[in-house]
């Protein structure tokens, strides 16, 4: 079953919190994780690897470099789900 | 000391050990002769001969940002930690980025986060590796977050020597200073071992205590009754200064970093050479290199860590360098309280050392119920007064030894 847009970034809120300590709320679409976030390439692997296991989905080190907002996230694992 | 090089003084002050969380509980502790060692939880180490360590008093995760903690080993929390107290109580100097340099090693390193990366690798899988294990597991780690934390851009150094490292890195900072690389330097030592492998390791090297069912009286240097050292952990940190930096921001100063002698015994990987020469010479080194007397040095902090060989060689080694004076100089081995932080030993028995000159009390050396006939220098059983004698200033030697030979021995003066 797919996952709204909404569950999503909720799912991708708490996973950024706990690795990066940036608060949930504050994980809104247009948010890019390096320039907005403050997220560093170290912890982007952590995130993917987190969203990896909370969504079921892969996300392959070339697909990583090109995930630049919180959008981009959403949108891949939402493609991601569906063709699963 | 060459009157072209800048004297370095000690402007701050921090500590998390198996006494405190902080310098000030530590101090009380080590007056007040109470033991950090306990019995060690049994799923941890039932199998094992040594049950027992002396762990740190304050758990860092308690005290640090949560997601901190997840990029740091444990020994660079304890790092962080005392490098944030000694830094506040310097004053937080105000000196340029490029003159801040920081010295700060460790034993051993990030060997809590190395096995539970090797765990993690065969049971989960290469992709489930933090991709902070490499930073957590390097042992100039330390150094290197906390350059990050003070934006020091003078240079960021870890001089690995075993359970000398504190101590070297201390004699490292005096050094970036005294050459005039930098203003301020955060110098100090860490460790973060008391893990099954450790244990098991020392323990193999029969090196360790095994008085299990009495964890506060294992460790007793220079007590007939010794059979080894006790494992401590946890950090501490000075801030140097030269002394001109120090006095233009009025700067409280503990104590003058008066100097620090080197020596090598080249004779063991991991036992002290018997005739002790090598320990002689580092204290010798020492006082030279700080332009002291030897009637001047009212107290030793040893390394004594508790074992048969170790602890005689260098109460030899002390009578013999400080020849006739040997008797004026109250020794206290603190280990005998925190247990042997390996390199955080170096670091907070400066600490201690400073805090002694400072307060003019040596703090007393616990379970000396019958001391080793063959010692021959004056060891404080209870906390005992410091007296200057004659009119130099008094001064205070801390001794410093490592595997694979490392001798480091710094000297402290009162201001």
């Amino acid at each position: 079953m797919a996952m709204t847009e909404q569950e999503i970034l909720a799912g991708l809120g708490e996973i950024v919190d706990e690795i990066a300590g940036v608060p949930a709320d504050e994980v809104t679409p247009d948010k890019s994780f390096v320039d907005d976030l403050d997220i560093d390439s170290l912890s982007m692997v952590e995130i993917a690897v987190a969203a990896q296991d909370k969504f079921g989905v892969e996300i392959p080190d070339d697909e990583l470099k090109n995930l630049k907002t919180v959008q981009d996230v959403v949108v891949f694992v939402q493609r991601s789900g569906v063709s699963a | 000391m060459g009157t072209d090089q800048a004297t370095v003084v000690v402007t701050g002050l921090g500590a998390t050990t198996p006494l405190g969380g902080d310098v000030a509980s530590t101090w009380q502790a080590l007056l007040a002769g109470r033991s950090g060692a306990r019995a060690l939880p049994e799923e941890l180490v039932s199998d094992l001969p040594v049950r027992i360590a002396a762990p740190a008093a304050v758990e860092p995760a308690s005290v640090l940002d949560r997601v901190q903690v997840r990029r740091l080993d444990r020994c660079e929390q304890f790092a962080i930690v005392a490098a944030r107290e000694a830094w506040a109580d310097a004053g937080a100097p105000d000196a340029e980025p490029d003159r801040i340099g920081v010295a700060v090693s460790s034993g051993i390193g990030g060997i809590a986060s190395t096995l539970d990366a090797y765990d993690t690798l065969n049971s989960k899988g290469w992709q489930r590796l933090s991709p902070y294990t490499v930073p957590m597991l390097m042992p100039n780690g330390s150094a290197g977050w906390i350059s990050i934390e003070l934006g020091a851009r003078a240079g960021v150094h870890t001089t690995v020597s075993a359970c000398a490292s504190g101590a070297e890195s201390i004699a490292y900072g005096i050094d970036m200073i005294r050459s005039g690389r930098a203003d301020v330097v955060m110098a100090g030592g860490t460790e973060a071992a008391i893990l099954r492998l450790n244990i098991a390791a020392f323990a193999a090297m029969r090196a360790l205590s095994t008085r299990n069912d009495e964890p506060q009286r294992a460790s007793r240097p220079f007590d007939k009754g010794r059979d080894g050292f006790l494992l401590g952990e946890g950090a501490a940190m000075l801030v140097l200064e030269s002394a001109e930096h120090a006095a233009r921001r009025g700067a409280r100063v503990y104590a003058v970093a008066a100097g620090f002698g080197y020596s090598s015994d080249a004779h063991h990987i991991a036992q002290p050479a018997p005739d002790g020469k090598g320990l002689v010479r580092v204290m010798q080194n020492a006082l030279a290199d700080a332009g002291l007397s030897a009637g001047q040095v009212v107290h030793v902090n040893a390394h004594a860590t508790s074992t048969p060989a170790g602890d005689i060689v260098e109460a030899q080694a002390i009578a013999a360098a400080l020849g006739e004076a040997a008797a004026g100089a109250v020794v206290s081995s603190t280990k005998s309280m925190t247990g042997h932080l390996l390199g955080g030993a170096g670091a907070l028995e400066s600490v201690a050392a400073i805090l002694a000159l400072r307060e003019r009390v040596a703090p007393p050396t616990i379970n000396l119920d019958d001391p080793d006939d063959e010692a021959g220098i004056d060891i404080a059983t209870e906390p005992r007064p410091l007296q200057q004698r004659g009119r130099a200033p008094m001064a205070a030697l801390n001794n410093s030894f490592g595997f694979g030979g490392s001798n480091v021995a710094l000297a402290f003066v009162a201001p």
